[in-house]
């Protein structure tokens, strides 16, 4: 890793190529010399992304191994699965084990039945017909493999209705963000692009309902959808979140950049206005509609407390959300499952962060949306 | 390097024929309505479209969020067990005083409804330590990011991820990472010689993990909104001061902290709001518990009214206690939003 002003640098201080890779890597933009501001920045930053990362990638290994691994102490990171063998004359295949012998060599031997006390018992491999020998629990080491096994997660898939829950989470965000979008963008573009009585009072009185967080209606809102005949409905999670105020506030902000000259001249051409909202002003609205759908998308999927009023206890009617926190609430948590229904949740934000990290963040950074 | 136009990316072909596909129930829509309301137009005329136009999101906002805001004082002013307002007797400040009715009011445990004490000092210790985790953390993690560093993008994105994670599986992960057997918290305690510690019993651990967890999983939004108020200070200022003679340290305090303080008033503000009402993340990861150890006010409340006997009326009462909390922040933060825009 030679680098044009290597040589007027100290060399003592790079004899090292190691530190030269280092160095290399940690210099500044421009080949400025590492400061140890720099370096404590780095360090932090190095310590963040592990804190950040680490317990999802734990997650992720977890949900592959299978529950004989899965409670060891200490665990490992990888997913190791012991490594069992099929021996004659027993119908199930046996774990394979290394037995320290007497003379303090290692020979390769099959476990026979459950462990009992601090003692198993085990079989020679060669002579599989001869009865079992006890051997203390200390002398054994199982023989395990790292593998990334599915078990958990076809296991999951057909133990709990993972499928049903996801298509209601499909159908949620899907419709709910159309319905935002649409809804949302209509009154954005009155209140941007009109005149009229009641204007300001309107807008006023969507931006206060951005205020009002669900956590102290939620009383009344349940009232109010079980009269309507939404509650243990899917359209009661659908519709109501879907007039978000935030969405109007911030398609508003960008419709008002919209030049005056566009609308009116497709008026003279005698464009309704209806034609005029849905052809000149959608269209050049898309950049904030594209935060909006992706903010709605990561709203709705990731919603708790809404369905959870609405749906009630119907498991049918369930999100992914729901169902994974009715399974962690039972009294034995079959963590080996849910662990890989909580990767196969997740996966759909890292899909749409992959691809949409920029948006996200420029659109956080410049509305303070929640994501 | 090259130039490379900005379709030659897969990734953003892939963005654009997602961003076509997510466009396409909406435009199916918009064709169906198009026939349908350019009838209509005709009909009431030009001059009343925008009423029109608003309708949709007004009739969803009056009907599921200011009648809901009404409704909450007629609940919370009336009692029995039904849900039905016109079968609920008035009982006046009735569920106010059930609330507040201690015999000796400096010890919880004389009070009537102490379960709503706990909450309520359980979500006075979460947002007084939780809130200046935030905002401390999140200033180092944005004063890192703003460096001039390598791999800026990775580690803003490692910082940024765990905010669109869904607060259920924030808690999942964490509560894996917490179990005794088989956890990587109690491992790394291990190998320091300490012995499994189980957290899920122990109500000062839960209430530890449970804010730690909240910041874990917010950081990332409060930092991004300080590195953008971090990347609004021109820098001009920090010439300046450099030709002055000022250290990097006091750099930071007279140029960077005072112009940052609008940011950081913004990030206070909403931290306190959205940990006052913080829910779901406790929820599912503790449960309130162990016994009531980690109980929050919102989750006290959705317990009293949604869990038998259903007390719709003391639920209320808390909810209204609660907005008056929240309406207090939110002024103070309109006060400090309109100062932050007046000084630009």
């Amino acid at each position: 890793m030679a680098h044009a002003s290597a040589t007027q640098r100290d060399t003592a201080s790079y004899r090292w190529w190691g530190v030269e890779l280092i160095a290399f890597l940690f210099r500044r933009k421009g080949g400025k010399r590492l400061t140890i501001t720099d370096v404590i920045t780095y360090l932090f930053l190095i310590l963040g992304t592990v804190v950040m990362f680490f317990p999802v990638l734990w997650l992720v290994m977890s949900s592959f191994k299978p529950i004989t691994t899965l409670y060891q102490t200490p665990p490992t990171f990888f997913p190791y699965h012991p490594v069992t063998v099929q021996v004659p004359g027993y119908p199930e295949p046996l774990p394979l084990v290394d037995v320290r012998q007497a003379d303090g060599t290692v020979k390769r031997m099959a476990r026979v039945g459950r462990v009992v006390g601090i003692e198993a018992r085990v079989i020679d491999l060669n002579a599989p017909h001869e009865p079992p020998v006890r051997v203390r629990l200390e002398n054994i080491t199982p023989v395990q493999e790292i593998r990334f096994d599915l078990t958990n997660y076809t296991t999951a898939l057909e133990r709990f209705p993972f499928g049903v829950y996801l298509r209601n989470s499909i159908v949620i965000t899907i419709s709910a963000t159309a319905l935002t979008l649409l809804i949302n963008s209509m009154a954005a573009y009155a209140l941007s692009k009109y005149r009229f009585r009641g204007r300001n009072v309107i807008f006023l009185l969507i931006l206060s309902t951005l205020m009002v967080p669900l956590a102290v209606i939620m009383i009344p809102v349940f009232l109010v959808i079980s009269r309507v005949g939404l509650a243990g409905n899917l359209l009661g999670v659908i519709i109501p979140p879907a007039a978000t105020p935030t969405g109007v506030f911030l398609l508003r902000q960008y419709m008002l950049t919209i030049p005056d000259e566009l609308i009116e001249a497709a008026r003279i051409d005698g464009a309704t206005e209806w034609r005029i909202y849905w052809r000149i002003v959608m269209p050049l609205a898309a950049p904030a509609l594209a935060v909006l759908a992706i903010f709605s998308f990561m709203w709705r999927w990731n919603d708790f407390l809404w369905p959870l009023i609405v749906l009630g206890g119907r498991s049918d009617l369930a999100t992914l959300q729901l169902g994974l926190q009715s399974f962690q609430g039972e009294l034995n948590v079959q963590w080996d499952l849910l662990l890989a229904m909580t990767v196969l949740s997740l996966l759909p934000v890292v899909f749409v962060f992959g691809i949409l990290q920029k948006y996200i963040t420029t659109g956080i950074a410049s509305t303070g949306l929640k994501g | 390097m090259e130039l490379t136009t900005v379709s030659d990316k897969p990734i953003l072909l892939l963005a654009r024929w997602l961003k076509y596909v997510l466009s396409l129930p909406v435009m199916g829509i918009l064709y169906v309505l198009d026939a349908f309301i350019g009838r209509l137009e005709r009909l009431i005329g030009q001059k009343r479209m925008p009423y029109l136009f608003v309708l949709p999101n007004m009739l969803i906002f009056s009907i599921f969020i200011l009648l809901p805001l009404i409704l909450n004082f007629v609940f919370a002013f009336t009692g029995g067990n039904s849900i039905v307002p016109a079968n609920r007797p008035w009982v006046g400040l009735g569920n106010f005083e059930r609330l507040f009715a201690c015999s000796d009011i400096w010890d919880i445990s004389t009070c009537r409804e102490d379960v709503f004490f706990f909450a309520v000092r359980n979500t006075f210790l979460f947002v007084l330590v939780e809130v200046p985790s935030i905002i401390v953390l999140s200033l180092l993690v944005a004063l890192a990011l703003n460096r001039d560093i390598r791999l800026r993008g990775f580690f803003r994105s490692a910082f940024f991820f765990p905010v669109l994670l869904s607060p259920v599986v924030v808690a999942l992960i964490w509560k894996w990472m917490l179990q005794t057997r088989g956890g990587l918290i109690n491992t790394i305690l291990g190998f320091f010689g300490i012995q499994p510690i189980a957290f899920v019993l122990d109500g000062g651990w839960m209430m530890f993990w449970a804010i730690f967890v909240s910041v874990w999983a917010q950081l990332g939004f409060y930092a991004l909104i300080l590195l953008a108020g971090l990347q609004g200070i021109p820098p001009v200022l920090y010439e300046a001061a450099e030709i002055d003679g000022a250290s990097e340290l006091q750099r930071f305090w007279n140029v960077t902290l005072p112009l940052l303080r609008p940011t950081l008033l913004v990030v206070l503000v909403l931290s306190l709001i959205r940990g006052v009402q913080m829910f779901d993340h406790v929820y599912v990861l503790t449960g309130g518990g162990p016994g009531t150890a980690t109980l929050l006010t919102v989750q006290y409340i959705y317990r009293t009214a949604f869990e038998p006997p259903n007390n719709w009326g003391m639920a209320a009462a808390v909810s209204l206690m609660l907005a008056a909390v929240l309406a207090v922040l939110t002024i103070i933060q309109l006060i400090l939003n309109r100062r932050q825009f007046e000084t630009v």
